[in-house]
């Protein structure tokens, strides 16, 4: 029986238990022998012309090595290798709080704060924009010399007809809010520049690109550069580019000529790292009032912080998800990517697919509250069919399998839903009669939310993923991949590819990764890509290993290919039904000569995959407070064939706990100056054990076609499904008393003035309109 | 002491009792995820009990018994039941929360040793994690307080 | 992260301790537990020059049924009262809010001494020794003080404390048989969280948690009980005197609306634990 498909437990874990990972602050290795301690200078202004930088006190200060600006950079090549847009270190301007100016090397960590402090840097204030609308409208630009704060831009208009064969038309704007990635191991690097060669170690999620990102940013050939991820604790997206922060810690090791290191505080990594979602969705959906949904179109503000990196791209991926799971007539989506005076914005769990989700899902609830039918059941209606599969959306997506309805009946099942409604219905008929919580009435009320998704997985597919296997005269195997797993289990999934396809036991499997001068060519691990591509690659690599083997295993065996067998459950070569001849892995690999068996791979797919699924959350709120407990979520996540259900379901709980946080808690607040409110773990809310209940995982497995593995990528889809999920059950929990929309995240603050709002009491800041965008934009309570 | 063994050392005033067991003490399974002693990484235990290492003064660690996660396991290597749990149960994923949350996990039941889940959830809320979603974390609790105590 | 550099001294007795801060004046302050002072020096905010570490000082950590009252030395720790069997017996409403604070590692070194000291009007103790009634004892240089609750808290982090003193006990009367009712509600978005707002009752005293720059007490609602209002009709007057803070958790009028609906639970509450 094949491994493949089994729950298997990791075999990272021993190492992590017992010893702790060794993340880059804990490297204690020979080359970082006296390394100098880098503490960096930052903006406490969001937007200001540097007009000066005193450094002499902080050079006075203790233990200082060097005080380093942008003036001292003299030995970068012209440009840098960077946008001339963002320097290193600040030159003339800062854009938002946290840039860095300048960085304090010190002998020791503790010195490094002291005298950070004594560094004297000159602002001449310049107006902020925080705004989404101040930023569109462009009264301060951000960049000299250009005429608008927008940098990027697709989509158009809904053509004027799209809507006209609608009965039922709705139109809502809201956010979805900016948020903060949080790895619980912040960013951390280290650096040593010896006998021509700069070796830097990142904690990062791509080895090789962090490579070719470096060298060219500090003037070296790849071959001079050498990177290494050590155990990495956490990325979620925020730790596949390689910023400014990284190379200005490079750089400074081959300037100084001195081996350096660098980890920042998480205040810092609040400011400093980048945020996630940050956009902007008006909705316009349309339909029948016997639910045919017939018009979609979504307006998206993507809000890319001071500096354009990934930002302005992600809106792209939210347009080409727009449209969902449905099946629509019309479904156009337009973005603008616009720049405002904060935290730059890049990839965070899902990078543009939740927020797809997100808005549709919230516009389906939307239109089926408009039309007065069950959120259900307007999604089965709708729903693309099983039999239109591969299904082209009018955005040009071509989704390879799925089974959506499926997946929703499966979750309502799963869940309960008939029974759920009915505990609502019970619970708003004893609470409409005024009954006392003691008499079984009370406050607390019954929400359910419901969230179909489809999601793009290794969007990158064309990039492909390697990855190598040795088997070596010991009969012990080495992978070598590109993917670089930062909590993923790829040492054991890997594994598991290659024991299945040689016998190898797994204790004599080791995975390498993460070491460009092991693993030069690679592309890393982001996307939901590894498993589809990094795993395939592993696999193709492994057979074409026994394709070898068994080619030399016949000749010494002298029998032909023909008539061999590998017995995997022993991994033993030999002619079939005649174990005299047996040959151990050892013995072949060894005739193979010094570099015994090794065989590469480079898989590139032709075409990325669609993962899919529906989520079920059923929250209580309490509708005098306001505050809202999830207490039940349901799940389908179909990812195709899954390899170890232990990984898989993990990946789900993460992402299922990250989609609640953005429902209910999470935000990161600007004020209108653009300093920020929530940069520390004490303000900004990350959600802990007390806020979540276990989850229900329903199984259903939809391989694809795409890949040997009929695997797609599971990594963000919790994060999809969760948020709308949790979303439109706080909506619906207080639905009954005339609330039609909250904003995320739905705050008790929130859903109360939304209950206050719709008994029309007083205005709350409970969502967005366009006289209280404005308002809600500049940070004020709720 | 530290994990049974004396570590003596001059050390400023100002010394965090996470970076002297990090830097001075050589261990550095115990991590620093924050500075607002919000997230539980620098978890360990002082004299018996569980205590946020980033907010404890070396200086006020003077003459007690810490212990970390590298000092759970058995002389001969045998996994504590906490460790052995957190494996069974696939409750770590990148493993940087993993040393503070099992050291606060092995509190939990040395003062509570038959939780209930909601029990073991709130004696986690001091302890954060971004990558398990706590799902494994209290099934792995759940399942070391089914163990005999070591 | 780290604090600025200070000079660390250590004492074994209250003697001792009160030696050392009038030698080094008010360039020192006192380190109990550490959680309150700690994380304002970490991030700078506190940059005391001399630190005096309290945490030898064992004759400061007990609680003492003396009769008509328990006396709980200041050095006590959250989870020590939090588990404490005279407490529960005598105390629960102290025992249950000392369980609040925090979480478990930050209660296993926290002390009510120093929370009481730190005067953070979002604190959970300040608010509930106010609603106990309780008497503060320090001492100083020259003997010793009792100090009424009511009128320990000046203003965020400022208490009638001088430099040189130490709270050395927290007396709490034993409630009467018909005050012995209690509840304490902790409004929070999080588990973790400092109250947005919180209520601590005991008898037909109210306090209430984050509505003003101090703990209160909410007079309005204890005059409305004492001229026999029901709970609904009390807690309508939860608000007034207070001055609610307006930050990223909460407006000044959710505040307001919170501390009126969690008025009435906890005294519906406390009726039912009265019983």
């Amino acid at each position: 029986m094949s491994i493949l498909g089994t729950r298997v437990v990791r075999s990272e874990d021993p190492r992590l238990l017992t010893r702790g990972g060794v993340y880059t602050d804990d490297l204690r290795i020979p080359e970082l022998d006296g390394a100098a301690r880098i503490t960096f200078v930052r903006s406490p202004i969001a937007h200001a012309r540097i007009t000066g930088i005193d450094t002499e006190a902080a050079l006075a200060s203790p233990g200082v090595v060097a005080v380093l600006a942008a003036a001292d950079m003299d030995d970068l090549p012209p440009g840098g290798g960077r946008p001339a847009t963002e320097p290193l270190l600040a030159t003339d301007r800062v854009r938002y709080v946290g840039e860095a100016v300048a960085i304090v090397v010190t002998e020791q960590g503790y010195q490094g704060e002291d005298a950070a402090e004594l560094v004297s840097v000159d602002y001449e204030p310049l107006p902020a924009v925080v705004d989404f609308d101040d930023a569109l409208a462009g009264g301060t630009l951000l960049f000299d010399g250009t005429d608008s704060n927008v940098v990027r831009s697709g989509g158009d208009p809904a053509p004027a007809d799209a809507f006209s064969g609608c009965e039922v038309v709705v139109e809502h704007t809201f956010p979805n809010q900016r948020v903060a990635p949080i790895p619980l191991e912040v960013r951390a690097s280290a650096a040593r520049w010896a006998d021509g060669r700069l070796t830097l170690w990142t904690s990062t999620q791509n080895a090789q690109q962090a490579r070719d990102a470096v060298a060219e940013a500090v003037g070296l050939d790849a071959a001079s550069v050498r990177v290494i991820a050590p155990d990495v604790g956490g990325g979620f997206g925020a730790k596949i580019a390689t910023e400014r922060d990284t190379i200005v810690v490079a750089w400074a090791a081959k300037h100084l000529g001195r081996p350096v290191r660098w980890v920042e505080t998480r205040n810092e990594n609040l400011l400093g790292m980048v945020h996630g979602r940050a956009q902007r969705h008006a909705i316009r959906i349309g339909g029948t009032r016997d639910g045919r949904i017939l018009a979609y179109h979504l307006d998206i503000i993507q809000d890319c912080g001071a500096y354009p990196r990934s930002g302005p791209f992600l809106p792209a991926l939210t347009k080409l998800m727009a449209g969902g799971v449905y099946d629509l007539p019309y479904c156009g989506a337009a973005f603008r990517s616009v720049l405002t005076s904060t935290t730059p914005v890049g990839a965070y769990r899902g990078a543009g697919r939740p927020e797809a989700t997100a808005a549709i899902e919230r516009a389906v609830d939307l239109f089926a509250a408009e039309i007065g039918m069950d959120p259900a059941e307007v999604r089965r209606r709708n729903v693309v069919p099983p039999t239109a599969f591969p299904y082209t959306t009018p955005s040009g997506a071509v989704y390879d399998t799925g089974d959506y309805a499926a997946a929703l009946d499966a979750v309502l099942a799963g869940a309960g839903y008939a029974g759920l409604r009915a505990e609502q219905a019970r619970r708003r008929e004893l609470s409409s009669q005024g009954l006392s919580r003691e008499e079984g009435g009370g406050p607390v009320q019954l929400g359910i939310g419901l969230a179909c998704y489809v999601e793009i997985t290794a969007a990158d597919y064309d990039g492909g993923e390697t990855s190598r296997v040795v088997v070596d005269a010991s009969g012990a195997a080495t992978v070598y991949t590109g993917s670089s797993p930062h909590g993923q289990g790829h040492q054991t999934a890997f594994a598991m590819l290659v024991t299945d396809q040689l016998g190898i036991p797994m204790d004599k499997i080791t995975v390498i990764h993460g070491d460009t001068d092991q693993v030069p060519k690679g592309v890393g691990t982001y996307g939901s890509r590894s498993l589809q591509l990094g795993g395939t690659a592993v696999q193709q690599a492994a057979i074409q290993v026994k394709d070898q083997a068994r080619e030399l295993a016949a000749a010494m065996i002298e029998a032909s290919e023909a008539d061999l067998e590998l017995d995997t459950t022993r991994g033993i070569w030999q002619v079939r039904g005649d174990p005299d001849t047996a040959l151990s892995w050892a013995a072949v690999a060894a005739e193979a000569g010094p570099g015994g068996l090794s065989a590469e791979a480079d898989f590139r797919p032709a075409s990325p995959t669609f993962p899919f699924g529906a989520h079920l959350a059923v929250v209580e709120v309490d509708t005098e407070t306001g505050k809202a407990t999830l207490i039940r979520h349901v799940t389908v996540d179909d990812a195709g064939k899954v390899l170890n259900p232990v990984l898989a379901e993990g990946q789900r709980h993460g992402g299922i706990a990250q989609g609640a946080a953005q429902a209910l808690l999470e935000e990161v607040r600007y004020d209108a100056e653009g300093n920020p409110l929530t940069s520390t773990l004490a303000d900004y809310a990350a959600i802990t054990a007390t806020e979540l209940p276990s989850f229900e995982l329903l199984a259903m497995e939809t391989p694809t076609t795409v890949n040997a593995l009929g695997a797609k990528g599971i990594g963000e889809a919790g994060t999809i499904g969760a948020t709308p999920a949790v979303h439109n059950a706080v909506i619906d929990a207080v639905a009954h008393l005339g609330v039609r929309h909250i904003d995320m995240p739905a705050t008790p603050q929130r859903v109360w003035a939304a209950i206050n709002e719709a008994k029309g009491g007083q205005m709350g800041p409970a969502q967005m309109r366009p006289a209280q965008l404005r308002t809600a934009q500049m940070g004020r309570p709720g | 002491m530290v994990n049974g063994a004396e570590v003596a050392a001059d050390v400023e005033d100002r010394m965090l009792l996470v970076h002297f067991l990090r830097e001075t003490a050589g261990l550095t399974a115990t991590n620093i995820g924050c500075d607002t002693t919000s997230c539980g990484a620098c978890t360990v235990l002082l004299d018996g009990e569980s205590v946020k290492s980033c907010t404890v003064l070396a200086a006020q660690a003077d003459g007690c018994q810490v212990t970390t996660v590298e000092g759970l396991a058995g002389a001969g290597g045998e996994l504590h039941p906490m460790q052995r749990a957190f494996r069974a149960e696939h409750g770590l994923q990148c493993g940087f929360c993993t040393p503070g949350m099992v050291m606060a996990a092995v509190s939990l039941l040395q003062e509570n040793p038959h939780p209930t889940e909601p029990e073991v959830r709130a004696g986690l809320e001091g302890n954060l994690c971004r990558c398990t979603g706590y799902h494994n974390i209290v099934r792995a609790v759940l399942a070391a307080a089914q163990e005999p105590t070591p | 992260m780290i604090p600025a550099p200070f000079t660390y001294r250590r004492s074994g007795s209250v003697a001792e301790a009160l030696d050392l801060v009038s030698e080094h004046g008010d360039e020192a302050k006192f380190l109990a537990g550490g959680h309150s002072l700690l994380p304002l020096m970490k991030l700078r905010l506190a940059m005391p020059s001399v630190l005096i570490d309290l945490g030898p000082v064992r004759e400061l950590s007990y609680i003492r049924d003396e009769g008509a009252h328990i006396a709980i030395g200041a050095l006590t720790r959250h989870h020590d009262l939090e588990h404490s069997g005279v407490l529960a017996r005598s105390l629960p409403l102290l025992a249950h809010a000392a369980g609040q604070v925090g979480d478990p590692q930050v209660r296993h070194r926290g002390t009510i001494g120093g929370s009481l000291a730190h005067s953070d009007p979002a604190s959970d103790l300040p608010a509930t020794v106010l609603a106990l009634d309780a008497t503060l004892v320090a001492r100083g240089p020259s003997g010793s003080r009792e100090i009424a609750a009511t009128g320990f808290f000046e203003g965020l982090f400022e208490t009638v404390l001088e430099p040189d003193e130490l709270l050395t006990e927290i007396r709490v009367p034993v409630p009467a048989a018909d005050a012995a009712g209690w509840s304490f509600q902790k409004f929070t978005k999080r588990a973790i969280d400092w109250a947005i707002v919180g209520v601590a009752v005991q008898g037909t005293a109210v306090a209430l948690v984050n509505m003003a720059g101090t703990p209160v007490r909410a007079l309005g609602v204890e005059r409305a009980l004492a001229a026999g209002a029901t709970p609904a009709e009390a807690a309508g007057h939860a608000a007034e005197g207070t001055t609610p803070g307006d930050d990223i958790n909460a407006s000044p009028a959710y505040r307001e609306h919170l501390a009126r609906v969690l008025v009435e639970r906890a005294l519906v509450e406390a009726q039912s634990t009265q019983a």
